[in-house]
């Protein structure tokens, strides 16, 4: 008999080993009867994993910490066994601060210190011009794509509090919003980006992994005491979703992945346009300029899947840099302890991988992250919250 | 104050017909001031400029992420805002996720101030929802008579039946293969235009 399990998710490619999971079988296989519901906010997948609408959830890796702190939200402990993707986002600009950057910069513009620092003259114009401020949009307060911009412009001298304005958009509003002049730009993950660019409204300025080499995204999140009550099936969850990974990231399924996800219930978003992504071969100006890399969207590669307790420090560490919380040691130990290599390492028979699975955040600035010291860590940015 | 009066509340909600329902039933139960906003864009400002003490929106709003960013302490928010709904009232927020509704209210309003016009938001959406769903029925029961007016004027055109006669084989043979009459009406216009 299989194991009937609801699993909320956001339309996005990095939402992948999950759908294939389900759509190729592999869930099947372990004995998983899943159904897939499509979220329209991440409001909605947090709220309704929280309440045990949802066995388990796509979910920004910045949420299953908040919740598990209580930030923003009602407090409920969540258990992070997966990740579902490294890197994946960019930062996509109008052509016309993509031309006032350009006209400012020096140096490489794939090199993101050059470009903050552009960034930072540019907005040096506008404020003595009394233009209005830029506005930026990201996907939600507690989100890798808020604290991915922040990191970048704050390193170029930039001050995302004071000038600049961060709005939240939902994903799918990113493009027109960005079409219609509301955003000046906007960090979001695949296909938005993409979709930008072949409508000729965006140019993408960098992938985050020019900013952090190795960023978790998304994760695979359960409700903490749900995990310690059905340990066997959330087992089965993370070997199908490891199989799924494994399948994409192997280069001649890449087209029938990207054909699973277009599908209209699923990403509903040209499977062309995804496998681009897939691929780490994107196009990043409306004149056709490609744009390769291998760091784009890690889905199971270099050991991606698997969760990485500093990963999560360093994401708590931005909450604390930005504001939205106080230090606190037990904090940072709670956040850690979200990151569950050790259900991951259960599910798969494997014991320790320290060796495949690397820590380095490598941000392009600052110090290299210290997760024991993240006072002294932060310390080093002289753009910070400041209490009043 | 106003908020010790009538609170004034805010309707995001893009659905004009649901919005109206709500609206009618706050101002019943004697909740006055009630703003119904339908236009997405620019959310937050609108929001800022009705400065309202509660803010309620349906859970299909792709929106709702934009009001989650009131919580945030940054330079655009004039007052931080929190989800009422707090760890005591798992049942309260259980309810309203079902119904599809979120509710958020500004700080310093009385929490037992609240619960009334939730719990109205929670049965005018249910009611709603029951609307909606019998529409949906209506629509499809008319949809299946088409079809079936369709599919005996084929059988009284091939086969020379009259109407009832039309019927009754329709009838009989959904019975035989224990399928919806409207089923073997459409397998029949089917069969028919593709033997065009």
């Amino acid at each position: 008999m299989s194991t009937p399990l609801r699993i909320g998710f956001i339309p996005l490619v990095d939402a992948a080993a999950l759908i294939v999971a389900v759509d190729k079988g592999f869930a099947a296989a372990e004995g998983l009867d899943i159904t897939l519901v499509r979220e329209v906010s991440w409001s909605n997948v947090r709220d309704k994993l929280n309440i045990g609408l949802f066995d388990a959830a796509h979910l920004l890796a910045p949420v299953a910490i908040a919740s598990s702190l209580g930030l923003g939200h009602i407090k409920v402990p969540i258990a992070a066994p997966f990740n579902l993707g490294l890197n994946g986002n960019a930062i996509t600009v109008s052509p016309a601060l993509h031309a006032a950057i350009m006209a400012e910069i020096e140096g490489e513009p794939l090199d993101p210190m050059a470009t903050a620092t552009a960034l930072a003259r540019v907005v040096a114009k506008r404020k003595k011009s009394g233009a209005e401020p830029l506005t930026f949009g990201m996907t939600f307060p507690f989100s890798t794509h808020n604290y991915q911009l922040r990191f970048w412009m704050a390193a170029g001298g930039v001050d995302p509090d004071e000038d600049v304005r961060l709005v939240v958009l939902p994903p799918p509003y990113m493009v027109d919003s960005l079409a219609s002049g509301q955003v000046d730009a906007f960090c979001v993950g695949a296909p938005w980006n993409s979709v930008a660019v072949d409508l000729g409204v965006g140019h993408i300025l960098h992938f985050v992994s020019d900013i952090l080499v190795r960023a978790v995204e998304k994760v695979l999140a359960v409700r903490q005491n749900w995990s310690e009550k059905n340990p066997d099936v959330l087992a089965a969850l993370v070997r199908a979703a490891s199989r799924a990974a494994e399948f994409i990231e192997q280069p001649e399924n890449r087209a029938e992945a990207a054909q699973l996800l277009s599908q209209p219930e699923r990403i509903g978003v040209d499977a062309e346009v995804i496998q681009r992504t897939l691929d780490g071969r994107l196009k990043i100006s409306p004149d056709g300029t490609m744009r390769q890399s291998g760091r784009y969207l890690l889905v199971g590669r270099e050991g991606a899947a698997r969760p990485d307790p500093v990963q999560a420090a360093w994401l708590y560490a931005q909450m604390v840099r930005w504001g939205q919380t106080a230090y606190s040691l037990e904090a940072l130990k709670t956040a850690m302890g979200v990151f569950r290599p050790d259900l991951y390492d259960a599910a798969l028979g494997r014991a320790g991988q320290a060796a495949e699975a690397p820590g380095a955040i490598g941000a392009f600035a600052g110090p290299p992250f210290n997760p024991d010291d993240i006072a002294g860590h932060l310390a080093a940015f002289a753009i910070r919250h400041r209490q009043a | 104050m106003s908020a010790e009066s009538s609170p004034k509340i805010v309707i995001v909600d893009e659905s004009p017909i649901r919005a109206a329902i709500l609206e009618e039933g706050l101002r019943e139960a004697g909740f006055t001031g009630v703003v119904h906003i339908s236009e997405m864009q620019s959310l937050l400002a609108q929001i800022f400029a009705l400065d309202p003490d509660v803010i309620l929106i349906d859970l299909e709003n792709p929106s709702r992420d934009v009001l989650e960013q009131m919580f945030q302490v940054s330079r655009a928010v004039r007052r931080p805002i929190a989800m009422f709904v707090d760890q005591s009232d798992a049942a309260s927020i259980q309810a309203s996720v079902e119904a599809g509704v979120s509710a958020y209210i500004v700080d310093g309003l009385k929490k037992e101030r609240i619960k009334p016009i939730l719990d109205l938001c929670i049965s005018r959406f249910n009611a709603f929802a029951k609307l909606q769903d019998e529409l949906d029925r209506t629509k499809s029961a008319l949809e299946d008579r088409k079809v079936i007016d369709r599919a005996k004027g084929i059988l009284m055109k091939v086969k020379g039946l009259n109407e009832d006669e039309a019927y009754v084989l329709l009838r009989s043979t959904a019975m035989r293969e224990k399928k919806k009459i409207s089923e073997i009406a459409q397998s029949i216009i089917t069969a028919s235009e593709m033997l065009k």
